[in-house]
């Protein structure tokens, strides 16, 4: 399902990271980092809540907002834990929302729809994940470490906020495409690559397809978080299905982190953080025009892999433009 | 098509390198032996241990070291080295609970680490006695043979 928007724009973002972003290679497009974990918190969890807090309070700044009119946001955790605790100390009209990894694509097409109706002047959108409280909820605790396949992705940890409005400033949300859960028939909870890329590849070719587009229209194709291998099914499956061949593609986890044992970055924050960093200043610059951010979310459940049932997964998509 | 897709997925998933791996544990499980057998000895000629009691002394000291470690931060990073070679003797059970305690220590006492610290060692415990209980009970219907 694709929606046009003609007149929606990301004004300005923010992002705020932890050490190990802020030891990658995009660590200098970032608007603050932190070299604890804890971020001068008690717990992890808090530690989250005070990373969006930190992310919209910069944003703020640096857009002069004086009210925010509404405010969508999501995380990984438990009653989107993160998120609402958050909100709770900003005065906005908030909705909460879940689509593990794929969230902030969601929360764009969201936000684009108010706007675009006239429903509010500004929507503030916000995502958020921390890999320790991610591990812990997902996977093992933090200090079991224990050993992981080639296919593991690490979870960012880091917060992104944008501020979207009618006001032409910053990059153009030209449109959107919300996704089908997919199941890609997987099981394995350490090969999310696997999982997720089915359901990029469908959201990609709706999305082509409903706007008569060829995959050569937009400069860059940007996935949320597939990482190396990931990447590669998605490439492959696109082209044997359905005869799309990506070229000028990449994937924000195999971007954003240098963790050579790991496939790549994950989590919610990851689409993001790479978006509202690197893209939103080489679009400034002039180095991409069009771009495909397509967020990919795994929707994992502990339990229902306990039941040995399969990890179904979603995609959006959204199509961003430089403001000419 | 959902073969195609699980084919395509199969053909970009890496290998694990078994025979590097399960190298890398009979090393570091033999000598967490030797460091084993070892204490048995210093316990033994030191400090004058009864064999039996020296066993145990010898355990208490691996699970104190193994739990020490885990708390200062770096044991994570060895287990991830040597993999079972770690995880299958006692130092695996000990770091699989401390890691666990350390994890929900914020969450309280009881609610936090009596609720879950033995949530990865939880199953070690309930099988082992289970597994020991039927050994022993072939072991007596053996002898009674």
């Amino acid at each position: 399902m694709t929606t046009k928007y003609n007149n929606v724009y990301i004004n300005e973002t923010a992002t705020v990271v932890g050490p190990y972003e802020d030891k990658g290679p995009l660590n200098k497009y970032f608007d603050k980092a932190y070299n604890d974990l804890y971020f001068k918190e008690k717990t992890f969890e808090q530690a989250e809540i005070k990373m969006i807090k930190e992310s919209i309070n910069i944003l703020k700044n640096k857009n002069k907002t004086e009210k925010i009119d509404l405010i969508i946001g999501g995380d990984l955790l438990n009653q989107i834990t993160a998120s609402n605790y958050a909100a709770k100390e900003i005065n906005a009209n908030f909705i909460g929302i879940y689509a593990a990894c794929a969230t902030s694509t969601l929360e764009l097409i969201l936000g684009a729809n108010f706007i675009e109706n006239n429903l509010v002047k500004n929507v503030t959108v916000f995502t958020s994940s921390h890999n320790n409280t991610a591990e812990k909820q997902y996977r093992y605790p933090v200090e079991y470490g224990g050993p992981k396949p080639k296919t593991t992705t690490f979870t960012v940890t880091g917060a992104a906020s944008a501020i979207l409005s009618k006001t032409k400033k910053g990059m153009k949300i030209e449109s959107g495409t919300i996704g089908k859960v997919v199941d890609s028939n997987t099981k394995n909870v350490f090969h999310m690559g696997a999982v997720m890329a089915k359901a990029a590849a469908e959201t990609i070719k709706s999305h082509l397809e409903e706007t008569k587009r060829k995959v050569d229209y937009y400069d860059l194709i940007l996935t949320g978080d597939l990482g190396k291998y990931g990447k590669k099914i998605l490439k492959e499956y696109l082209k044997e299905k359905y005869n799309i061949i990506l070229k000028n593609y990449n994937d924000a986890g195999t971007m954003i982190l240098e963790k050579k044992e790991y496939a790549g970055a994950s989590g919610p924050a990851c689409a993001p953080l790479v978006t509202y960093s690197y893209v939103f200043n080489q679009m400034k610059k002039g180095k991409y025009k069009k771009v495909l951010l397509v967020a990919t979310g795994a929707l994992m459940s502990p339990t229902m892999v306990n039941q040995r049932l399969t990890i179904p997964a979603i995609a959006h998509a959204i199509s961003l433009e430089k403001v000419i | 098509m959902k073969d195609t897709y699980q084919a395509i997925v199969k053909k970009h998933t890496p290998k694990e390198d078994t025979f590097h791996n399960a190298f890398i544990t009979f090393i570091t499980g033999g000598l967490m032996g030797v460091i084993g057998e070892f204490l048995i000895e210093i316990y033994q000629k030191y400090m004058n241990v009864p064999y039996k009691e020296a066993t145990t002394c010898m355990l208490i000291t691996l699970i104190f070291i193994s739990c020490l470690f885990t708390s200062l931060g770096f044991f994570d990073k060895w287990v991830n080295f040597c993999k079972c070679g770690l995880i299958i003797p006692i130092t695996g059970f000990a770091h699989a609970t401390q890691s666990a305690a350390l994890e929900y220590k914020k969450e309280g006492l009881i609610t936090g680490i009596g609720a879950n610290m033995l949530k990865l060692s939880g199953a070690v415990i309930i099988y082992g006695i289970i597994g020991s209980f039927i050994f022993s009970l072939l072991r007596a219907l053996v002898g009674i043979v």
